[in-house]
């Protein structure tokens, strides 16, 4: 992969506590639970709960993108008003950690492949960065958005397995 | 030239040798044999003046220097101070390098105890000179400084004689010593260096008071002790101890007064905590150091500091009046405000008519009286006034508190302006009485007069209190204080009383209940309050147990009042009181509980009488007597009359708490032990005496047997034996028992067994008693209790378990767990071996499994009998071989708890019953008998299989810790260790479809049942995955079809996650064999990942992803999810049984699905399939309805 970290040194942040698992009594068995902020943000950064270990590895660095800030809470916006079918709002604008990041469209990538594999279908993903955080922010926002430039991408065998890698649970 | 070379020769050989190790050891022998050969060479060659001292230290010099070993510098030191005293002085001419060696054989020598010989003082004096002169300490390396401090500290302290008369010269050599020192340790020394230094210079005149200002600035810059050394380092030195060292520098002599006083005050205005605190603490030091004349002058500033230093250290009031400790201060927990009010109590106990009159002149304190009247309630007080209000109130209370003059101050000047704000002036209060028993309060009570004058009154009781011994003649002496009290002590309590009533408000009724506890709980010869007034907060209290319950505060303050008074009355021995305490308040509560009333809520009433039992023991024996009394009048009852109220459980529900509760208590006293061994005596007597009885309600009967084994477990041995022997009277004149030692074996015994048998449902209610209450006698004894004819109790007890007696099975168990077993391990001789009583139990229980095969044939080849008495006779003997089964669980968990190898014939005989192949059988030709007969054993296989259950499960009801059972460490990790390796080939091995689920129902129990990290290490072991991955690979497609089934499954979020799960679990299968359902099981995934509940959602993000990718590893996790899913699924029980007519359906729904283990391997095998479908059809069904 990269020789040199491109970002050697980020700044670590501080996890955020996650909301405790709760028994379900009789009356809230039939409750629904629309899928809100925190649910995708918890997807985009927790997958086993019982391992209790974020999964979602910035490339460059061993730590969780929630660590480093890359995404936060506030930055996902949700709507799951209906729960039939309906076309839905998603979308991520997540921020690289440097500007010219090389890796901003590979996070970028990440982010939808797991959004695509962990949301119901009924959900449309819209990822975008931040403006003013890249220096070719228009042309990754268009890259990232654009189904078949997305699904090309995903044809080269070499992207996949980073995909994989990144998208892979760790066990630590 | 000759003899110098001879010397060094000399001193080469003896270095040299002294090197090896061998020689070493011998060190002392070895310089034994120096001083008898070389030493007095040596010798002479000095004193023949061929040699010169400093030419013998000169030539040893390398040596000394090379020698870092405290042993072989003291030895070598020790010859030459044999040779003579005065080289150690020279030892501070040699250059640097040879110091250290050099301050090590000095300080050895200087240490040296008086048999080794000390050396002279003039040698001593020329060290100190040679110290003083030769070196610069602060130029030295750490570990060479802290020698130079420990000589130092040695001198002083050793040969004060000496050093003393140096006077300028040493108290300035040793400034400048331990100036700017910074080492942890150094410092140390420094401290006390100085401390032992002033000593030596008590005189205010004498040479220490010119360096006194000089020593003290080197002293100062310390202060506060501010301690940055990493935690790494252990130095076993804390901040506190240099704290500490450098408080008794501090206050080591008046001469420091001038200068440590300004500057600690002025530290005291310091923001930083620690700096306060530690100001606070040297302030207190100095001052009983200093002396009061010294003191006098700084006491306004002292006095004025401590005031700012309480008002600025509490903080918001954390003053939380629903907490339940009526005694103490609040701000406890503030350490400064602590030391401030510890130093306030050490000045004014110094100088008190100099404090007590800033205080009582104190502007602060004045205007906080003077304002306290305008707020009436806690809520309308400011913030600040709150604090202001609160600080005054410690401040009073730590000055009347300190001694018997201070109170009378305190009270002459404060206590009257405080009534008269309360509105309890002395205008009320004319002469006689009769006007202030009219006396009503009109008015509520202010809460700022309220506040301070209990804590006045606190303050004066914990001071009567503290000076008891010394009170008959103290009375007189606090004259003022004590008739203030006296005269308004009626009015004072009607007012609280009143407050309690009338107020609302929670701090009111705080101070109100604490103000009424402390008029009570002054000590009785010298209470002011008369023993009338006692008795009135005593029924005032009372009276809001029984009737203002519903006031949660105000009834648990006043319960936990009452509580102090007695355990107050009862510590002290105050007879009067008590004499008033028990009629009015134990009494009280006894009759509480025994009256049916039911207005009073239960639970309250247990909480009062557990909580005022707790506080004395002789009001729990006089609760208890109470109570037994109220329980065996109406036992009686109940078998008179049948009658059977709710009450009737109260008690004995009431005797089990307080049991249960006491176990503190109750080991380490005789009487209490007298009672509870009555109660069970008393009960036995009860059932002598009644022959009639009636039907008892079961409920009784339990709770009955729960109260028995809590008091006999409870009891001695001795106690216990006695118990024991009675029960066991009772039961042998009981004629309906058969206490014969011949029935034991066979046929006969067979028969009347049978016999027996049939009299099971004429088994009187009296005779039911008795055993179930024997069974509990036996259930709870100690190892070490003698239980009388064990074999014939043994013979009762297995017919009766025979006839479904579950607590005769939990009693044989418990027997065979303690027999002949002591707590500590060695045998007891008995009239019985346990090996005799296993035999006695196997030979029946063998019988039981034989004959049952016996009968089972017996019932296979008399098909000419009728059919339907066929299926009768089965039925009545497949019944006992349950019951037996039962039975033989309970003993078999004895044995397995004590660790004894019998424990594996019982297993067997459970493995035997399950393996018992029904299809061996030859078909019979009669359906309606086949289809009954199978019924029945599958009904027996469960109950073998239950066993297991029994075995690994812990009980509430027997053979636990509280009933002395006999319990090996880790007994459920050797079960399951032992276990496995038996169950898994059976498992695998097993043809019939009934056996093997029965197989793994037992398999079900004993996992859900072993502690879970056992369950996974063992888990991971080949063995179990194989078993399992077999079963599962083989069926894959049928398994999940039925899992992606279940993910759709409405009803249960539980089910839908656990099939989820499972789904993750079977991920890690072969690829060949699960490849093919892929997009199957994505596409039932897609669907759950929009499922309502998020625990689903987030599950299906997890198996989607396991599915997509496909290399994880999750088998051994599957176990884990199944033993969750039984734990868990009781609620699904619940809900089934709500529909009554569904029961079917929920017996079914039970034995398959609930134990969730059992049933997703059962599912995995084809013929099972339709069953399955029968099982998620009743789901549906139960749910529907």
């Amino acid at each position: 992969m990269v020789s040199e970290l491109i970002n050697a040194n980020p700044i670590v942040y501080e996890k955020k506590e996650r909301r405790a698992r709760s028994v379900p009594t009789a009356v809230e068995e039939y409750a629904v639970e629309p899928i809100d902020q925190q649910e995708v943000f918890d997807i985009l950064s927790l997958q086993l709960f019982w391992y209790g270990l974020c999964t979602f590895k910035n490339p460059e660095h061993p730590y969780s993108l929630e660590e480093l800030k890359e995404i936060t809470e506030d930055a996902i916006e949700v709507d799951d008003q209906q729960s039939y079918v309906r076309v839905l709002c998603f979308r991520i604008t997540f921020t690289p950690t440097v500007e010219h990041c090389s890796m901003a469209t590979i996070i970028g990538v990440c982010l939808r492949v797991k959004l695509l594999r962990s949301l119901p279908s009924r959900y449309k993903v819209d990822i975008r960065v931040v403006p003013g955080s890249h220096a070719s922010e228009s042309a990754v926002n268009k890259q990232l958005n654009d189904k078949e430039r997305v699904a090309a991408a995903l044809e080269n065998p070499n992207l996949v397995d980073m995909v994989d890698e990144c998208l892979a649970p760790s066990y630590d | 030239m000759a003899e110098r070379s001879q010397l060094s020769h000399l001193i080469e050989s003896f270095v040299d040798s002294s090197r090896s190790p061998t020689q070493q050891v011998e060190f002392t022998q070895y310089v034994r044999a120096l001083q008898a050969a070389s030493l007095d060479k040596i010798a002479s060659l000095v004193k023949n003046d061929v040699l010169t001292m400093e030419g013998l230290v000169r030539e040893m010099q390398m040596y000394l220097t090379t020698t870092d070993n405290i042993v072989r510098a003291r030895g070598i030191l020790s010859i030459s101070y044999e040779v003579l005293d005065g080289m150690v002085v020279f030892l501070f001419l040699a250059d640097w390098k040879a110091l250290r060696g050099a301050l090590v054989g000095c300080l050895a020598l200087m240490r040296r105890k008086s048999s080794a010989g000390v050396i002279t003082s003039t040698d001593a004096k020329a060290v100190a000179e040679s110290f003083l002169q030769n070196l610069q300490v602060q130029s030295l390396g750490q570990h060479d400084r802290k020698l130079c401090f420990e000589l130092l500290e040695c001198l002083l302290e050793r040969y004060p004689n000496t050093v003393t008369p140096m006077g300028d010269e040493l108290i300035y050599g040793i400034c400048e010593a331990v100036d700017s020192e910074k080492d942890p340790q150094c410092l140390m020394l420094t401290f006390h260096i100085v401390e032992v230094l002033v000593q030596l210079f008590p005189d205010t005149s004498g040479p220490f008071a010119s360096f006194a200002g000089d020593l003290f600035e080197i002293l100062s810059c310390y202060f506060p002790i501010h301690f940055t050394h990493p935690r790494g380092e252990d130095l076993g030195i804390k901040r506190d101890d240099l704290s500490q060292a450098l408080m008794l520098a501090f206050s080591s002599t008046p001469l420091f007064e001038p200068f440590a006083i300004p500057l600690l005050l002025e530290k005291l205005s310091s923001s930083l905590p620690s700096a306060k605190l530690d100001s606070l603490k040297y302030l207190s030091s100095c001052t009983s150091n200093y002396g009061p004349e010294r003191m006098a002058k700084h006491a306004r500033a002292i006095w004025l500091s401590i005031k700012d230093a309480l008002y600025t250290s509490l903080q918001e009031p954390t003053l939380s009046f629903t907490s339940e400790s009526l005694d103490g201060l609040v701000f406890q927990e503030n350490e400064i405000a602590k030391e401030a009010l510890t130093l306030l109590q050490q000045v004014i106990m110094q100088n008190n008519g100099l404090f007590l009159s800033l205080i009582v002149e104190d502007e602060d304190i004045n205007i906080i009286l003077n304002t306290v009247p305008t707020y009436e309630s806690y809520n309308d007080i400011p913030l600040q006034g709150k604090l202001k209000l609160f600080a005054a109130g410690c401040i009073l209370s730590i000055s009347t508190k300190t001694s018997v003059a201070c109170c009378n101050m305190i009270f002459e000047s404060f206590f009257p302006r405080l009534m008269e704000i309360l509105g309890l002036s002395e205008k009320n209060l004319s002469g006689d009485h009769s006007p202030k028993d009219n006396y009503l309060i009109s008015k509520r009570l202010n809460f700022g007069a309220l506040y301070l004058s209990v804590e006045l009154l606190a303050a004066c009781r914990d001071l009567i209190a503290g000076s008891t011994q010394i009170a008959c003649k103290s009375v007189s002496t606090y004259e003022t204080s004590y008739c203030m009290l006296h005269s308004f002590s009626n009015l004072v309590t009607k007012a609280f009383c009143s407050t309690l009533v009338t107020s609302t408000h929670d701090a009111d009724i705080y101070f109100g209940v604490k103000g009424l506890q402390i008029l009570a709980t002054f000590p009785g010869d010298v209470s002011p309050v008369p023993i009338s007034e006692f008795e009135n907060i005593l029924i005032t209290f009372m009276s809001i147990i029984t009737v203002n319950f519903k006031k949660t505060l105000l009834w648990r303050l006043a319960l936990k009042a009452l509580m102090n008074i007695g355990s107050f009355i009862d510590r002290n021995n105050e007879s009067e009181k008590i004499l008033s305490y028990m009629p009015i308040v134990v009494e009280k509560i006894v009759s509480l509980v025994s009256l049916d009333d039911v207005t009073m809520p239960f639970p309250l009433k247990l909480e009062a009488i557990s909580g005022i039992g707790t506080s004395g023991l002789n009001y729990m024996l006089h609760i208890i007597q109470g109570f037994e009394e109220a329980l065996f009048a109406n036992l009686s009852e109940i078998y008179v009359c049948i009658t059977l109220n709710s009450s009737n459980f109260f008690f004995i529900n009431n005797l089990t708490l307080l049991f249960g509760t006491k176990e503190t208590r109750i080991h380490d006293n005789g009487v209490f032990e007298e009672v509870l061994l009555r109660f069970p005596i008393n009960i036995w007597k009860q059932i002598e005496s009644c022959v009639d009885f009636s039907v008892p309600e079961k409920e009784l009967l339990d709770a009955m047997m729960t109260a028995m084994k809590h008091a006999v477990a409870f009891c001695s041995e001795e106690s216990q034996n006695e118990i024991i022997q009675k029960a066991y009277n009772v039961l042998s004149s009981s004629t309906s028992f058969p206490l014969k030692e011949s029935m034991a074996l066979t046929i006969p015994f067979q028969l009347e067994g049978l016999q027996l048998t049939q009299k099971m449902d004429n088994l009187l209610c009296r005779n039911e008693w008795i055993l179930s209450l024997f069974a509990s006698v036996v259930i709870a004894v100690r190892p070490q209790t003698h239980i009388p004819n064990v074999k014939v109790i043994l013979n009762l007890f297995i017919t009766t378990l025979l006839k479904g007696h579950v607590p005769a099975a939990q009693a044989l168990g418990s027997i065979v767990n303690k027999f002949g077993k002591s707590s500590t391990g060695s045998e007891i001789s008995s009239d019985c071996t346990l090996e005799e009583a296993l035999d006695i139990i196997f030979q029946l229980k063998l019988w039981t499994h034989q004959d049952n095969g016996a009968l089972l044939r017996c019932s296979v080849n008399g098909s000419e009998m009728g059919h339907t008495d066929l299926c009768q006779a089965v039925v009545n003997n497949k019944l006992p071989q349950k019951l037996a089964i039962t039975g033989l669980s309970w003993i078999g968990k004895g044995l397995l708890l004590r660790g004894h190898d019998k424990v594996k014939d019982v297993t067997m005989i459970f493995l035997e019953c399950l393996l018992s192949n029904g299809n061996a059988l030859p078909l019979s030709q009669h359906s309606l008998e086949n289809s009954c007969e199978q019924d029945l054993r599958a009904s027996v296989m469960k109950s073998a299989a239950d066993a297991f259950r029994i075995l690994m499960s812990d009980s509430e009801v027997c053979l636990n810790r509280k009933f002395h059972a006999i319990i090996r460490p880790l007994y459920k990790q050797r079960f399951f260790s032992t276990m496995m390796p038996i169950l898994q080939p059976l498992i695998m091995k097993s043809d019939s479809l009934l056996s093997r689920s029965m197989l793994y129902r037992a398999f079900a129990h004993i996992i859900s049942e072993t502690p879970l990290v056992a369950v996974l290490g063992e888990a991971k072991k080949v063995s179990v995955k194989y078993l399992w991955q077999e079963a599962v690979v083989d069926n894959a497609h049928l398994v999940i079809n039925c899992l992606t089934g279940l993910i759709a499954y409405p009803h249960m979020m539980l089910v839908r996650e656990t099939a989820i799960q499972c789904l993750v679990a079977m991920s890690e299968l072969p690829h060949a064999r699960i490849y093919p359902m892929r997009i199957q099981v994505l596409q039932a995934i897609s669907k759950a990942l929009d499922d309502s509940r998020r625990a689903v959602r987030q599950e299906a993000v997890r198996c989607r992803q396991a599915w997509s990718v496909l290399d994880l590893s999750y088998l051994p996790l599957m176990l884990f999810y199944m033993c969750r899913f039984s734990f868990s699924c009781p609620v699904g029980i619940n809900c089934i049984k709500k529909s009554s007519f569904l029961n079917d359906a929920a017996e079914i729904f039970r034995s398959w699905v609930l134990l969730a283990g059992q049933s997703f391997i059962v599912l995995f095998f084809g013929p099972i399939t339709c069953l399955v479908s029968i099982v998620y059809e009743t789901l549906g069904l139960a749910f529907r309805h």
